[in-house]
This record gives C-alpha cells, sequence and structure tokens, in this order.
C-alpha cells in the first residue's frame, strides 16, 4: 500500500513561514519563562524533598495541604498517579543551604506531621531527597551532555556529509530541543532527570530523520547534477514523505502508549518524546534543509565571484557532484 | 534454498537462540533496577578534610613524642588547619637538632617553614594531601562494603559517584528500613582508648579549674553520659593522643555486663594489646575512657592490668549493641560522611512500574505491528518478525552484561521497537521505488537492501553517538536508558539488514516467486 502516490510538494516554499513560526513558538517559549522566571527544575536539579505516600483511605489533597500548614515553606501538595489510589505526594523546596545538616528533615517533618493529622494509615510509596551539591553538579553535567553529543554528531556529519548538511541538523537539533522545552513550559512540566534523559534522546531521534532526507540529497545529487540545491532537496523531501510520515507514525504511536500506560513516573518522559518526536520530523525538513541550502549557497555565491564568469548554479552543482562523488 | 542462504538462516536461528539462552529464565538472569525492584539508593560525601586533620595530628603528636625523647623542649606542637601544625619555643641552641628530628619523622610527607623565634609551621605536601584524601574515599568505601555485607543486602553497590572523586554511591535493593541502614552506614566508628586526666566534671567550667580554665593543646574535652545513671551529661579532660585505637581492634561482639545488660565485648589485636598492657599496667587506680565518635561511651577504673580483652559498658540496648559490634568489625570510617542524595523507592511503587512498563511495551508493540501489517501486508510480518527479534536479542544481550533494567530502560526498548519499525520502512519504501523501475523482483530486494544499509548505519552511529554520551551523563535509571538505547541500536543494524534481508530471500528463494507483498 502507498499511502502516497508521487507527490510533488514545493516544501522548501514554506521555509520561511516555518522559520518564522519556529521563531514565535521558541519566543513564545522565551516570554514564558521569563514570566514564570526561570524553567521549574525538578528536585533532581534544583534538590529539595519528595514524599509519595499511599493513605488507606480516601483523602483530598486539601486535607493534607491544611494538615502540613504548620510547617515553614512552600509546599506542593498534588494527586498522583491514578484517581481513586488514594495516592498523594508533598514537594518540599531545598530548606537547608549547606550542606551536612540532616538532609531528611523535611520528609520526616512531614511523615511526623500527617501521622499526627489523623487522616488514616498510610504507606510511604517512595521519597526522594536531593541535596543543593547533587543538583548542580547534574546541571553542570547535563549540559555538557548535551554539547557533547551535538558536536559529536556535528562532527560526525561532517565527516559522512557536508559542513553545511552538519550545522544544518547541529541547528535543527537545537530547534527541536528549544521548542520542546517550550512546550514543557506551556503545559507545566518541570524539567527533570528523565526529561532530560528524553531531551538527549530527541538529539538522536532529530539527527537520525535529518540524516535520512541528507542521505537522499546526497544520492539526488549524482543523478541531478545541472540541478541547484533547492529542487535537489524538494524532490528528496518528496520521495521520502511516505517513510518520514509512517515511521514518525509508528515511533509516535509507540512513545503514546507510554504515555498512557508507562505509569506517573514516565509521564514527563514520555511527553517530552511526543513533542521531540514531532517536531524532530518538521525540523528536518524545514530546517535542516533550509539552513543547507543556506550555507551552500552562500558559498557558492563566494566562489562565483572568486573564479569565473560561470552562473552561480553551475557553480553550486559541479561542487555539489564533487562532494557527492568524495562521500 | 542455496547454501549461502541456508548459511544465513542458521546464523539467525543460532543467534535467536544465543540471545534466548542468555535471558532465561528472565526473573532470575535480567537484573532490576532499584526503581523496578523497591530498595534505597543513597550519595554521600566523604569528608576528606576529616582524613587530613587525624594525619596532621598524629604526625604532630609523634613529632612531640620523638622531641620529649631526645630532651628538646618545646613550648607547643599544635594543629593550625587540616594540613598543617605548628611548633613553638624551639631552643635556640639546639635547632639543628630538631630540623633533623623533624626531617626524619613527620619529613616525607610535610614541608617545614621556619618563623620567627623558633617557630615552625608545618605544612602537608600537595601531592600527600590528594593521596591522603584518596586513601580516606577508597577506606570508606571498603569499609561500607563491608558494613553493607554484614547487614545481609543482596547485590549492592558501593560504588565511587560524581566527578568531584569525594562522593560515593550506596544501592541497597529490597531494603525498608532505611533509618537503621544510614545509621549504619554513617556511624563513623571511631573508637579510641584515652586516658582520663580530669573529671569526670558535671560543666566543662569545673573540670577546667584545675588547668586554670584553658584546655592545654595535648588535650581536650569529651562529653559523655553520667556514670549514676541519671541521664546527665558529665565532661571529661582527656589526651588527645588515644592509648589505642579502633584501629587495634581484632573483634567485637554483643555480651552482657556484671549487671546483665547488654555490652559489648572486644578484642584487641596483638600490637594494641601489648601497648593497653603496658598502659593500664602502669596507670592502676585511674580512668580510662572509652571514646566513641568524640562520645565518651564509658570511663571504667583500671583495676589491673588489661591486656588483650575487654567490655564496652554504656546504656545500650540489645540492637545497639548488636548494631555497634558490627560496626567496629567492619572497621573504622576514615572521615565522616554527609548525606547528598536520599531516595527510596517502595515495593508497591517497584511492582506498579514493572506492570506499567510491560503494559506500555506490550501495547505500542501491538498497534505497531497492526500499522505494519496495514501498509505492507506479508512484508509487514517479516518487519515484525525483525522487530521482536530485536527485542529478544537486547534482553539476551542486557543479561549477558548483567546491565540494570530500569524504567526508562523500559522506555529504551519502546523507542528501539520505533528505531527497529523505521529502518523497516526505509527499505520497504525503496524497495517499492526500485519495482517502479521494473527490474524482477530479487534485484529490486536486493537493490533496496543494499542503497539503504549506509542510510541505516548513518542514522544509528549518530544516535548511539548521543546515547553513549548519555551514558556518560547519567545515574542509575537514566544509564538504564542509554544502555538498552545503545544496544537496541547495535542490534538493530542486525535485524533489520541481515534478519530481514534473509527472510525475503526465503520467501524469493521460491521459484515461482515473481512479486512480493509490500
Amino acid at each position: 500500500m502507498q499511502i502516497f502516490r508521487e507527490t510533488h510538494i514545493d516544501f522548501l516554499r514554506w521555509r520561511w513561514h516555518a522559520l518564522i513560526l519556529s521563531w514565535l513558538l521558541i519566543l513564545g517559549g522565551v516570554a514564558a519563562l521569563w514570566v514564570k522566571g526561570g524553567l521549574p527544575l525538578g528536585i533532581d536539579f534544583s534538590g529539595g524533598t519528595i514524599v509519595v505516600m499511599k493513605f488507606e483511605q480516601p483523602v483530598s489533597e486539601q486535607q493534607v495541604r491544611d494538615a502540613l500548614a504548620s510547617l515553614p515553606g512552600e509546599k506542593v501538595v498534588q494527586q498522583y498517579g491514578q484517581p481513586g489510589q488514594n495516592e498523594i505526594l508533598v514537594r518540599l523546596p531545598e530548606l537547608i543551604a549547606e550542606e551536612g545538616a540532616a538532609l531528611e528533615r523535611g520528609a520526616n517533618a512531614v511523615l511526623d506531621t500527617v501521622r499526627q493529622a489523623n487522616l488514616g494509615s498510610f504507606e510511604i510509596i517512595s521519597t526522594e531527597i536531593v541535596g543543593p551539591v547533587i543538583g548542580r553538579d547534574l546541571q553542570r553535567k547535563g549540559i555538557y551532555a548535551t554539547l557533547a553529543s551535538l558536536l559529536g554528531i556535528l562532527l560526525y556529519i561532517s565527516f559522512r556529509f557536508r559542513f553545511s548538511f552538519a550545522v544544518g541538523a547541529v541547528v535543527a537539533t537545537f530547534h527541536d530541543l528549544a521548542i520542546t522545552v517550550t512546550f514543557l513550559t506551556f503545559f507545566g512540566y518541570e524539567l527533570s532527570l528523565n526529561a532530560v534523559a528524553a531531551l538527549l534522546a530527541i538529539t538522536g531521534y532529530s539527527v537520525n530523520d535529518t540524516i535520512v532526507i541528507f542521505d537522499r540529497v546526497r544520492e539526488n545529487l549524482r543523478s541531478m547534477r545541472r540541478d541547484a540545491l533547492e529542487p535537489v532537496v524538494n524532490r528528496s523531501v518528496n520521495e521520502m514523505l511516505g517513510r518520514t510520515v509512517i515511521t514518525s507514525g509508528t515511533t509516535f504511536i509507540a512513545v503514546l502508549s507510554l504515555f498512557i500506560f508507562g505509569g506517573e513516573v514516565l509521564h514527563g518522559f514520555a511527553f517530552t518524546m511526543l513533542v521531540g518526536i514531532v517536531t524532530g520530523t518538521y525540523s528536518s525538513v524545514f530546517i535542516a534543509a533550509a539552513i543547507a541550502i543556506f550555507m551552500s549557497e552562500r558559498s557558492g555565491r563566494a566562489r562565483h565571484r572568486a573564479i569565473s564568469p560561470v552562473t552561480a548554479n553551475e557553480t553550486k552543482s559541479r561542487k555539489a557532484s564533487r562532494r557527492a562523488r568524495a562521500s | 534454498m542455496n547454501k549461502n542462504l541456508r548459511w544465513k538462516l542458521m546464523s539467525v536461528i543460532a543467534v535467536t537462540a544465543l540471545a534466548v539462552w542468555s535471558f532465561y529464565p528472565p526473573g532470575e538472569k535480567v537484573k532490576l533496577g532499584l526503581d523496578l525492584q523497591g530498595g534505597v539508593h543513597l550519595v554521600m560525601r566523604v569528608q576528606t578534610d576529616d582524613a587530613l586533620r587525624l594525619e596532621t595530628e598524629t604526625s604532630g603528636e609523634r613529632l612531640r613524642d620523638a622531641l620529649r625523647e631526645a630532651t628538646i623542649d618545646v613550648i607547643e606542637v599544635a594543629p593550625a588547619s587540616p594540613t598543617e601544625f605548628t611548633v613553638t619555643g624551639v631552643p635556640g641552641d639546639r635547632d639543628s637538632e630538631f630540623r633533623r628530628i623533624s626531617q626524619d619523622q613527620v619529613g616525607a610527607a610535610f614541608d617545614r617553614e621556619p618563623g620567627v623565634q623558633g617557630a615552625y609551621t608545618f605544612r602537608m605536601k600537595p601531592n600527600i594531601a590528594v593521596r591522603t584524601r584518596q586513601d580516606a574515599v577508597t577506606q570508606a568505601i571498603q569499609t561500607i562494603e563491608r558494613r553493607v555485607n554484614a547487614l545481609g543486602v543482596s547485590e549492592p553497590i558501593v560504588a565511587p559517584h560524581g566527578t568531584a572523586g569525594d562522593q560515593i554511591l550506596v544501592q541497597l535493593p529490597g531494603v525498608t528500613d532505611v533509618a537503621r541502614a544510614k545509621e549504619i552506614i554513617r556511624s563513623t566508628a571511631l573508637l579510641e582508648w584515652k586516658a582520663v586526666e580530669q573529671g569526670p566534671s558535671p560543666t566543662r567550667e569545673a573540670l577546667l579549674t584545675a588547668t586554670g580554665g584553658t584546655v592545654p593543646s595535648s588535650m581536650e574535652v569529651v562529653p559523655g553520659p553520667d556514670p549514676s545513671g541519671s541521664g546527665g551529661t558529665v565532661y571529661y579532660l582527656l589526651r588527645r593522643a588515644p592509648v589505642v585505637s579502633g584501629s587495634q581492634l581484632r573483634n567485637a561482639r554483643p555480651t552482657l555486663d556484671e549487671y546483665n545488660k547488654p555490652a559489648v565485648g572486644f578484642t584487641l589485636s596483638q600490637d594494641g594489646a601489648r601497648r593497653f598492657a603496658q598502659y593500664t599496667g602502669a596507670n592502676i587506680g585511674r580512668l580510662v575512657a572509652i571514646v566513641l565518635d568524640g562520645r565518651v561511651e564509658s570511663a571504667p577504673v583500671i583495676e589491673s592490668r588489661i591486656a588483650g580483652d575487654g567490655r564496652i559498658q554504656g546504656t545500650f540496648t540489645q540492637q545497639e549493641v548488636q548494631d555497634l559490634s558490627l560496626i567496629l568489625k567492619s572497621g573504622a570510617l576514615p572521615a565522616s560522611l554527609t548525606y547528598l542524595e536520599e531516595r527510596t523507592v517502595g515495593p508497591t511503587l517497584g511492582a506498579d512500574s514493572i506492570r506499567a512498563g510491560i503494559i506500555a511495551s506490550v501495547t505500542g508493540l501491538a498497534v505497531v505491528a497492526l500499522f505494519m501489517l496495514f501498509f505492507y501486508r506479508l512484508a509487514g510480518i517479516n518487519a515484525i518478525l525483525s522487530v521482536v527479534l530485536n527485542l529478544v536479542i537486547l534482553l539476551g544481550f542486557m543479561a549477558y552484561v548483567e546491565a540494570v533494567m530500569t524504567l526508562p530502560g523500559i522506555a529504551g526498548f519502546i523507542l528501539t521497537i520505533g528505531m527497529g519499525v523505521d529502518s523497516n520502512v526505509l527499505i520497504f519504501e525503496r524497495i517499492k521505488e526500485e519495482l517502479k523501475t521494473a527490474k524482477g523482483v530479487r534485484s529490486a530486494v536486493a537493490a533496496g537492501f543494499d542503497r539503504v544499509f549506509l542510510t541505516i548505519l548513518d542514522t544509528h552511529v549518530a544516535s548511539m553517538i548521543a546515547a553513549g554520551f548519555l551514558f556518560q551523563f547519567g545515574t542509575g535509571p537514566i544509564r538504564g536508558f542509554a544502555t538498552t538505547l545503545f544496544f537496541g541500536l547495535l542490534s538493530n543494524v542486525f535485524t533489520a539488514v541481515f534478519v530481514s534481508r534473509t527472510l525475503f530471500e526465503l520467501f524469493l528463494s521460491r521459484r515461482t516467486a515473481t512479486r512480493v507483498s509490500i
């Protein structure tokens, strides 16, 4: 079965619209971040305490909130997991600035207070207590890992394709990360360790998608030597359209099942992946290819001025075919 | 069926069998992470300054003893910082002798700097300080390992952690009594026997009246419980340098004292026993304090010369006596610990997560399988087979390298399904394109696989680069994700390219096959 019979959509005609849309989204995200005073960090990064309790009898968030009113600091009390499970999550901010003080003090205070509050017996589902040192360490390592993997990918694509393609792929990946963080902000997810893992997985996925299209461009450049890069890219995207839709669709469905059935722990992870899959597919067409063309055109024009009276197009395609043969 | 194809089929079956053998039965072979199994995850920092301070103090003591032996009278030998101690009042006429003795005693680890009027500062050499810190962490890890093993936790993890080099990660699967586990791990268990110079007194001030209100530099004030059993605190003035310490302990065990109260019995090593016998023999009638972690547990009167065996009495419960014996036997920590991170996963959440992960994987796989059958008909079966085989190989690999399965690891499995499908879709779409140019089925299939191979290689290498850095970055659960993703990609190159092609060739090996259902 063929979902698309030969398509001839001029994708690149829309690249400026796409670019504007992306910028609007990212700026919206930046504005939202600015209003909210920064990305809400999960306790993995900010430090703090999370206690999840499962009560035997139904207990409302408000009851727990009232019980904890005497404790200092800004507390978050919310229902955890499926409704009807009577599971309540309590989050405390990092209270102790210096290390060495009793780490579990906050968690113990919560448990003691709830025990005395007459809400029935409960079981501790999980506790997470992260000191400030760990959070700072992880923040640095997370940023380092993201940048290092982008650099690794940049080098690999430059080696296998062209430098302009590599820049396109990396810019597209950056774009995907920015858009995904924007969506995390819009939907009120916090940046947890799992969300960062998902972001890094997205760098892999987004580049994967981009390479598939670049690979077809590389191949088509051999048979369409006389053409400029733009029609070649357009044709390549059209040829790969069926694959792109099916692949992204199936991966999306697989991750969607994770989002629905994977439980509370993986919710943020799955959401991040879902957004990443969509934007990764979109960016490999509109961002990666557009940047690659933009960069190739500029270097083509520069050559044209420097060497001879051939047209820009010819220089470009000659150069392209030479590169294609070399790779 | 030609010979080549038979060989390919055999190797596919062999790899499958190997993978299944590797992870069967999964209940035993696949290791579950803390998030699925329940347990405690702790990160702590070794206060390596403690170890430096100890090294500096004992070096100062050693120098003082040597000076006393050589009858060089100095005013004071006192620690100044974790890595420095000072000597003041070295007589001018014996300066060269002092220099020689100090070189012999502490010259290997300390740099000497002269000051004014016979004062000297001894500063620990930087490389020695670095090594002392490293040793402290290594020794702490070994000690914690012994303690955790004595607790009877199955498959605990005790490992260095973080980039600063002074953190330790401890994972205790299945442990529910977190508070007790933490206490046992953290107890410094620095046990020392020290000579009592003054006390016990009810207040510090009363204690220090005999010495004019100040603490002499070779002594210290240590609190302890009131021996009358009133529950109050009393103070002792002790010599800093211990008579013997926990490192000279050979064994410790729970026992009872003469009042049938729980106590800890101990046996000293040969060297320790000799020193203890010598000291107790010379100090009959005086008090000796048993100091644990900077607190006097008891200060009995020396009634006779004590050789190797003794008892620590205090106000202990049965449980405390047991834990203390365990801790003492495993040796003292070289430095105190502070907890930086603590995560506890109850067994209920672990079981819930396993169930959720399995449901998500099975649903994901089922929906993807339906999709593939719908789009590619018979070839869809081919794709499903190769995706399933991919998961089987991945599971076998995880069991073989003893990688830990975590909840994000299950997410890695689901992403692997996605990647596997992607490779198959790429190949199938290519075969369709090749079929349009009417080359015949066999050559179209061959060309499809050949042309797509490099694409698959490029995409997989790029994704593996990302997964590799993720592994570097992550701890625990994230590592589980990075591992499954990495090996999933690796085995996918095999299943999508080799296995899927073999299946196609198997189908086409029938003479009548003139078209493929794709």
